[in-house]
């Protein structure tokens, strides 16, 4: 509707519409109150200007119940869009449990997707219409931020952690991508777009024999699609000695993994902590900072030696493992 | 005996034998001498400021000199005169002095107009609005307005110029060394702050820095003088609520300043060792934390953003009174609406970082701490509303600017209610809304007050009175080239334009907006010529304005019962004793339309505020 007026882009996600309702109604109490205040300026003004220098006005020092009066209403109006943008925004940062995972990294001056089938893209996102899509954020230099217009959405990508946001499209076509958050002296080309496809294409697109990628996408979109992000992990998982440690026997120098995703984990400290994506990449890069219970503090850093790419594929292969 | 008027004319006679040059003009110890310091350093600084800002604006409406396929009338008369009308060149006019590789003959790359928008930004800020509003007025008129002969540390006042002008060239310094000054933004976020690689800039980013510490470290002296001076050395009679209103305001400012300036010196020396000494406060390779930095930054920034706009409130109230002759409407609720706003400063900081991926629960307690502070904010709005209400209103220069305050501030106080609501603010944070919030709140506000105060209190500082025509030019010009170049800020930010963007022609989604940069730019050069009556206002009325009587505007306050231009220690041989609050206009019983605070009224009984 507010595209119509020329005040908004195209709106194309389920947000879209609750956002910009939201938006409206504040309009319309700011412009209610401009205008008053802007009429009454305008009419003291000319009603109360000087006539002759011996005219004196009547005395007026104050009066409680106007003070209350403009007290009170501009409280009840701040709690009601207090009210309304408060729910809206925890149903906005709720994502749904069935929604799709995508991670993407922010770098200089450029995002790296990656969808957990194995395809990855670069400056580009493919996803189904009608299907809530998570992201999952971060990035390896300095704060980013995930910006599309059409979907009202936005998330900083900071580096060191991860930020989720998520977002369900309405309509198949391709929507501008940004960076909003300024990076650095390229940041102006930061220029994407979310690509948002019919599912039966975006299943074809994603075992790669859709249609071609674009340009400096095609050579990395080919090579890495048939590994799956879990099955990369897996890989990893080996190469970089995991599993010497992290064994379900008993004895093992490491805590056995299977199922610890979502659960609480016992710290040696006598604090537990709730077993996330965050808790498990810090487990890698700072093991240090938090000891399980039981186990000594013998596990080397992993920093330095993997990409922020390595960790989301190790931390999507840890969340495979389901205890048996 | 010898009259007052004579005593004080020889007192002040005497005072320019005992002081040389040196001590009159340079290392001053009067409060009065600081204040008229602090405003020429913030007038200069607001020089390169503004010019800094029109080459950004150029910029973004001419991308790399270039005018488009169909430049419009405006574009083409520009081009005429500045550009190459055969190649649709046009290039910033009267840059081409500046070397590579800052510009191109006239051209910006990206890595000048980063630097141009962080240097602008803290130049304003730190140079320009605070010095004025506080350096400047918090000088000359905390003394004078409750009736004291200076501050209670002169010396200590002495050293806060100095120390305040040593971190101005500092800043300015930023430009000369190798890799330009600093492009972090003025909110220099960690971790592209923190690493020299990320921006490319090395000493510009440490002397920023340094200048900001070293700023600190003046705005704290001057912080502690000005809460001493008001706790302990007002008038006999003037009572905490007898106070004019921009003396509350100031003193408020002054607790702020003190309490929140440590936190951003701390910050910045974390910085500077990340950048310098390897430490990882804000670098997550080592363990550090890049939020920490936005953390610390705010909450020192939003109480920052209250130091800029209480001044001008306090100066609007001042204001506003005198040329409608009628009391401020509810004076206490103005005062208590003010310490409210300062308390609720301190708690709302996290509305800077929805987007930083805040837990939704937290992010929902910081948009409701808020969302309250609309509250006071509307009881000052409605009560200068009030005060004009039945009033007998003259519209001369500072009042006109004090009305475009009361209308300016609306303007940047609702859109703050839509940053404030958190889903609207996912969309429009880090766009040209924010940009245009900015705007109406430190141009729309605090520079028009800050203009306001000038017209007002000039005849005061400088003797003479200022011209009313170039004044009248200089405020309607301001306000209207003002509005055109900051209102359409809104639109192209709701319409997804993204602030720091150095060359909006690559967003192929932006192209339908150009033409409002365009318009934006054109009339932003408009707004700069505005300020050309000022500047030969202002120079021209220093020296040859009509000589200014002791109380031209007929006000009650004690800075109009000094002689004007006021002497060495103020008042002459007895201080003012105060009788009663400072907006008693149009009494009954009483003759004139005004009632100074310290005349005694035999048949009346004092009448507390
Ligand atoms: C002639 C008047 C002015 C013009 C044309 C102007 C223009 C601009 C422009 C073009 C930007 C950069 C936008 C971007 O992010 O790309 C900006 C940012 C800013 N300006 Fe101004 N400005 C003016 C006066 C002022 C004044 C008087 C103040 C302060 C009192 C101020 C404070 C700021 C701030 C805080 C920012 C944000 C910087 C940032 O986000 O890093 N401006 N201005
Ligand atoms: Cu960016
Ligand atoms: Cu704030």
């Amino acid at each position: 509707m507010l595209e119509k007026l020329g005040l908004f882009p195209a709106a194309a996600s389920t947000h879209a519409g609750r956002v910009d309702a939201l938006y409206l109604f504040l309009i319309g109490v700011s412009a209610f109150f401009a205008i008053l205040i802007a009429t009454l300026i305008v009419v003291f003004a000319f009603k109360y200007r000087r006539r002759s220098d011996d005219e004196q006005p009547k005395l007026i020092e104050g009066s409680l119940a106007l003070e209350l009066t403009w007290s009170i209403v501009p409280f009840g109006i701040a709690m009601l869009i207090f009210l309304w943008g408060a729910q809206l925004f925890v149903s906005l940062k709720t994502p749904p449990k069935n929604a799709l995972d995508v991670f993407v990294v922010g770098r200089q001056w450029m995002w790296k997707v990656q969808h957990l089938e194995g395809r990855r893209e670069i400056d580009e996102l493919h996803v189904p219409v009608g299907r809530p899509v998570k992201l999952t954020l971060t990035s390896e230099d300095v704060i980013h931020s995930f910006f599309v217009p059409a979907f009202r959405i936005k998330q900083d990508a900071v580096p060191g952690r991860y930020t989720e946001e998520w977002f369900e499209a309405t309509a198949v076509g391709s929507y501008h991508l940004f960076c909003s958050q300024y990076c650095g002296t390229e940041h102006s080309r930061m220029i994407g777009r979310v690509v948002v496809m019919e599912p039966a294409d975006y299943q074809a697109w994603l075992s790669g024999d859709g249609r071609p990628a674009a340009g400096a996408n095609a050579a990395l979109a080919t090579n890495a699609a048939a590994v799956s992000v879990a099955t990369a992990g897996e890989g990893l998982f080996k190469d970089l000695g995991c599993a010497t440690c992290h064994k379900s026997k008993p004895g093992a120098l490491g805590p056995s993994l299977a199922g610890v995703f979502g659960s609480q984990v016992q710290l040696q400290s006598g604090a537990s902590v709730a077993a996330d994506e965050s808790y498990l990449r810090e487990s890698i890069l700072n093991p240090d900072a938090k000891i399980v219970a039981g186990y000594q503090p013998v596990m080397p850093t992993f920093q330095g030696q993997v990409s922020e790419e390595d960790l989301l594929q190790l931390i999507t292969y840890i969340k495979t493992l389901r205890s048996s | 005996m010898t009259s007052p008027a004579h005593a004080e004319a020889h007192a002040a006679h005497a005072e320019h034998h005992q002081l040389g040059f040196v001590r009159t003009y340079l290392f001053s110890t009067d409060h009065k001498m600081i204040g008229r310091q602090f405003l020429f350093m913030a007038l200069f600084m607001m020089i390169i400021g503004g010019s800094l800002a029109l080459m950004m604006r150029w910029e973004l409406a001419w991308p790399e000199g270039n005018v488009g396929p169909e430049p419009n009338a405006a574009t083409r008369v520009l081009l005429k005169l500045f550009g190459d009308a055969s190649s649709g060149d046009l290039p910033i006019p009267f840059t081409k002095w500046i070397p590579e590789p800052y510009m191109y003959a006239g051209h910006m790359p990206p890595e000048f107009y980063n630097a141009a928008f962080t240097m602008h930004a803290t130049i304003m800020i730190f140079f320009v609005v605070m010095p004025i509003l506080v350096g400047c007025f918090g000088n000359f008129l905390i003394p004078l307005m409750i009736g004291a002969r200076d501050m209670a540390f002169p010396f200590l006042n002495m050293l806060s110029f100095w120390v305040g002008a040593v971190a101005g060239v500092l800043m300015l310094a930023a430009f000369f060394v190798p890799g330009g000054a600093a492009a972090g933004g003025w909110t220099s976020y960690a971790p592209l702050s923190a690493v020299p690689t990320y921006t490319g800039v090395t000493w510009g980013q440490n002397l920023w820095c340094i200048s900001l510490i070293v700023l600190g470290a003046s705005s704290l002296m001057g912080s502690i003088n000005y809460i001493t001076t008001i706790i302990n050395m007002r008038a006999p009679g003037m009572t905490y609520f007898r106070l004019p209103l921009t003396v509350w305001s100031l003193f408020i400012t002054a607790v702020l300043l003190l309490l929140a300036l440590p936190v951003l010196t701390a910050a910045l020396a974390m910085l500077l060792l990340d950048r310098m000494a390897g430490t990882s406060f804000f670098l997550p390779a080592g363990g550090g934390e890049p939020l920490l930095w936005q953390h610390l930054f705010w909450f020192f920034g939003h109480p920052e953003v209250y130091i800029m706009i209480l001044p001008g409130m306090g100066i609007a109230s001042e204001i506003l009174p005198v040329f409608a002759r009628k009391p401020i409407f509810g004076y206490r609720a103005m005062a208590f609406s003010m310490i409210g706003i300062a308390f609720l400063g301190w708690i709302v900081w996290g509305h800077h970082m929805f987007q930083s991926g805040m837990n939704p629960t937290l992010g929902t307690s910081f948009m409701i701490s808020t969302m309250v502070i609309a509250v006071p904010s509307a009881i000052k709005t409605f009560n200068w509303l009030g005060t004009l209400w039945g009033g007998n209103i003259r519209f001369t220069i500072p009042m006109l600017f004090a009305l475009g305050f009361v209308a300016m501030f609306v303007i940047g106080g609702l859109s703050g209610i839509f940053m404030a609501s958190t889903p609207v603010d996912i969309f429009i944070h880090d766009t040209y809304f924010i940009v245009a919030h900015i705007h109406y709140v430190l141009f729309g506000g605090s520079i028009f007050a800050i203009f306001g105060a000038i017209y007002f209190w000039f005849p005061k500082m400088f003797g003479r009175m200022m011209n009313n025509f170039l004044g009248y030019v200089h405020f309607w010009g301001t306000l209207i080239f003002y509005n055109g170049t900051f209102f359409p800020m809104h639109i192209i930010g709701i319409g997804g334009h993204m602030r720091r963007i150095y060359n909006p022609m690559q967003y192929e989604f932006l192209h339908p907006l150009q033409h409002w940069n365009v318009f934006m730019t054109v009339s932003a050069l408009g707004l700069g010529l505005a300020q050309i009556p000022f500047v030969i206002n202002f120079l021209y009325s220093l020296f040859f304005g009509p000589k200014a009587e002791r109380n031209p505007w007929h006000s009650n306050t004690l800075e109009w019962v000094a002689v004007t231009p006021p002497p060495h220690g103020n008042f002459g041989p007895t201080l003012p004793t105060v009788y009663r609050g400072p907006y008693e206009y149009s009494s009954p019983g009483v003759e004139e339309d005004y009632l100074p605070q310290d005349r005694l009224l035999s048949d009346r009984p004092a009448h507390a505020h």
